[in-house]
């Protein structure tokens, strides 16, 4: 859909930006030693880091995918949430104080802590990098995505804009401007989501956005032409204005209402299409695209229950229990391929039950779960898996732990982030339902559901909410480019390579790192416009659950764990992870465009084999290497690598 | 005193160590069951998940919203555990 340049929500988004650059530079005066830059100074207090831990934590995926995902899926999309709120229980029962007791700067420095081996620093960074990476180009590809609807810029521009500003903020002051950044957008998301939550209950359900023409028998069309899509349930029609429809043909299966009986003819409701070209050229329904020629905006309730029109306001249990005796039209795309090369997405209605839609398994992601496919339910396992154990090894989440002072505080501060947090995506929840019923959606994109609730409201708040939408998506990169930056000065250059280093060097060498990884991350922004931000945060975690989970709580509770067994571990959780991933069948079908069948592994998530496997491979290393350890505790000199 | 990695820290005595290590095991334990019954009763009971359970809300949201709150709970319980006793 086409949008209107937005100028509030340009200049308060410009306000932001100048606000936290400012305070950057500001702090930047005074964060001049290693300990301030990598760590700021570990003076920041547990509340302010408990907010920060949501502002680091909650990123675009999590604002914008969620709310999109039960915006058009219902239910599932709260499934991410309880995955990825349970793992910050991981955070605070097991790797909390310890992690801050045993690391200086970066979690390197924790798992490395009793062992002093440049190979464990070589492996741990090489998997920071990684996940970092993993995490880091969704939130540009976001960040690109959403500037074109929310601030009318081109999609370049978002991700240059963000990728300046970030590495700006964190050359100038490191971790000290990156937690008053996430403190700052923490409570702003929050807050802001409780207003809207707020308005969406007061505003209640009601049935008279204007609805699709549905459930038509097809003989009462008029058109010039009427055609059957080959293979496909849709009619075409060529109307007399020039325009072409779609017409979508209701399974007679399904429940549909009003309640007309099943005849010969078949029942049809109205679709709507957007037409690429060839030369890139877009047509809805037939027609050029154009802002009086678009699609319309979508999502509303077909029914409520008893007849009602409209609810009122609701209070929050009210609210889902009229949702799931409700009706609510959602809209599925159907894509064809059409005679002159160019594509047609077919976008059309569907009435789905509340019911069904409060109820695990109604996304392509999820659907294995109402499946009796046994790999298709270890899928979702496996993800809830790897959202579970990957919070708390997210290395640009860990580093938190270094900004506080003691492990009291460490305690404290993820108490307040598991709060924040879990609020937010109580939140998300009924902002994700609001939009799903708001009649503003945007069939065409999932990520501006949130944003587009908003505007169902008015304008000022759609403002706020695309400003804050986009200051996400920078206090999250700013946390992953500490984290790459930790881990290729501190833990390489320093520990691996030895370069010499005094306090000043290492701050030198921290800040040209994040400017590397600046400028890095926006060149992959660029290259991976066309990819899905969802799935790779999902490999993220699976891939840092892998690769340091394993090595983190055994070097915790584990006596035996040896040097060789950690390096192990990582390196193995690590490659097998993302070589699963590589080889899943849903990289297959979205990254490499090929069959989907082809793919060697079962299901795609691989973190219900690659976790377990990183435990193993620990603890058979560490069995067999653990005569080198007694000869080292017996006082005899091992060689390090 | 001040430095929070000194072994004269109080938080970094063996035995506060432990015992806090011990409290988190348990209350991890605890969460873990609740977190492995959610998982399993969507990919092998679904069908119980939609059954209506509080005030009109289905079991699936009232587990999920439950899973939030019990995170919040036992990570204060877990707080009162770990503070230093006289």
């Amino acid at each position: 859909m086409h949008y209107e340049s937005n100028s509030s929500a340009i200049a308060i988004f410009a306000f932001f930006v100048a606000f936290v650059l400012g305070l950057s530079f500001w702090l930047g005066r005074k964060a001049k030693s290693a300990k301030g830059y990598y760590a700021a100074h570990g003076q920041i207090g547990w509340f302010v880091n408990g907010v920060a831990f949501a502002g680091d934590y909650l990123s675009a995926a999590s604002f914008l995918g969620i709310c999109g995902m039960i915006a058009f899926y219902g239910y599932d999309g709260f499934l991410y949430s309880i995955g990825y709120l349970a793992g910050w229980i991981v955070a605070l029962f097991v790797i909390a104080e310890p992690i801050k007791r045993l690391g200086k700067f970066t979690f390197a420095d924790a798992l490395d802590s009793k062992f002093n081996s440049p190979g464990i620093k070589l492996a741990v960074a090489i998997s920071t990098l990684v996940v970092s990476t993993f995490y880091l180009i969704p939130q540009m590809v976001g960040a690109g995505s959403l500037i074109q609807p929310l601030l009318g810029l081109e999609y370049k521009w978002g991700v240059l804009l963000v990728g300046i500003t970030v590495t700006i903020i964190v050359v100038t002051a490191g971790m000290v401007s990156t937690t008053w950044v996430q403190f700052i957008k923490g409570s702003l998301l929050v807050f802001f989501c409780f207003i809207l939550v707020i308005m969406i209950l007061q505003r209640g359900f009601t049935t008279t956005t204007p609805m699709p023409r549905r459930n038509i028998p097809i003989s009462s069309l008029v058109g010039a032409k009427i055609e059957h899509v080959e293979g496909k349930p849709f009619f075409r029609i060529t109307e007399t204005d020039g325009k072409t429809r779609y017409w979508h043909v209701e399974d007679s299966g399904r429940t549909v209402l009003p309640l007309a009986p099943i005849d010969a003819t078949p029942h049809v409701s109205e679709a709507q299409s957007l037409t690429t070209g060839k030369d890139g050229k877009k047509l809805v329904n037939g027609v050029p695209q154009s802002m009086a020629n678009d699609l319309h905006p979508v999502g509303s309730i077909a029914t409520l229950p008893g007849g009602q029109t409209s609810t009122g306001p609701l209070g929050p249990a009210s609210f889902l229990s009229t949702l799931q005796n409700s009706e609510v039209v959602t809209w599925s795309k159907e894509t064809i391929a059409e005679k002159d090369g160019s594509t047609t997405d077919i976008y059309y209605p569907k009435v789905r039950k509340g019911a069904e839609l409060l109820t695990p398994g109604g996304s392509p992601t999820f659907s294995g779960v109402r499946s009796n496919i046994l790999s298709k339910k270890l899928d979702f396992i496996s993800l809830m898996l790897a959202l579970f154990c990957g919070t708390a090894s997210l290395p640009h989440i860990l580093i938190r732990y270094y900004t506080v002072k003691d492990q009291s505080a460490a305690r404290k501060s993820t108490v307040v982030g598991i709060g924040a947090i879990g609020l937010f995506y109580v939140l998300t929840l009924y902002l994700g339902l609001g939009a799903m019923t708001s009649g503003a959606l945007d069939p065409t994109n999932n990520n501006l559901a949130a944003p587009l609730l908003a505007k169902s409201f008015n304008g000022t708040l759609f403002a706020i909410i695309s400003a804050i939408a986009f200051t996400t998506v920078l206090g999250t990169v700013s946390g992953l480019i500490m984290a790459g930056s930790g881990a290729v000065a501190h833990d390489l250059l320093e520990k691996y390579f030895k370069v010499p280093m005094d306090d000043h060097k290492k701050v030198l060498y921290g800040k040209c790192a994040a400017a590397v990884i600046g400028v890095i991350a926006m060149i992959l922004g660029i290259l991976f416009e066309k990819l899905n931000p969802t799935f790779l945060v999902g490999w993220a975690f699976n891939i840092a659950a892998s690769a340091n989970l394993p090595s983190l709580v055994m070097l915790l509770f584990w006596k035996r764990t040896t040097r060789q067994g950690i390096i192990a571990a990582v390196t193995v959780g690590m490659i097998t992870s993302l070589g699963w991933i590589l080889l899943s069948a849903q990289c297959f079908k979205d990254v490499y465009k090929i069959d989907p069948t082809r793919s060697p592994v079962p299901f795609s998530q691989p973190g219900l084999v690659t976790i377990p496997l990183g435990f193993i491979v620990l603890i058979v290393v560490s069995l067999m290497t653990a005569a080198n350890r007694e000869e080292r505790q017996r006082g005899f000199a091992v060689v390090d690598e | 005193m001040d430095d929070p990695q000194s072994l004269e820290h109080p938080d970094n005595h063996p035995e506060t160590v432990s015992r806090n290590a011990r409290n988190g095991l348990i209350l991890f334990v605890v969460y873990v069951v609740l977190y492995a019954g959610f998982m399993f009763m969507n990919a092998f009971a679904p069908d119980r998940m939609k059954q209506p359970i509080l005030a009109g809300v289905n079991l699936a949201i009232i587990y999920g919203m439950g899973l939030i709150v019990a995170a919040l709970v036992l990570a204060l319980v877990y707080m009162q555990l770990c503070k230093p006793r006289p």
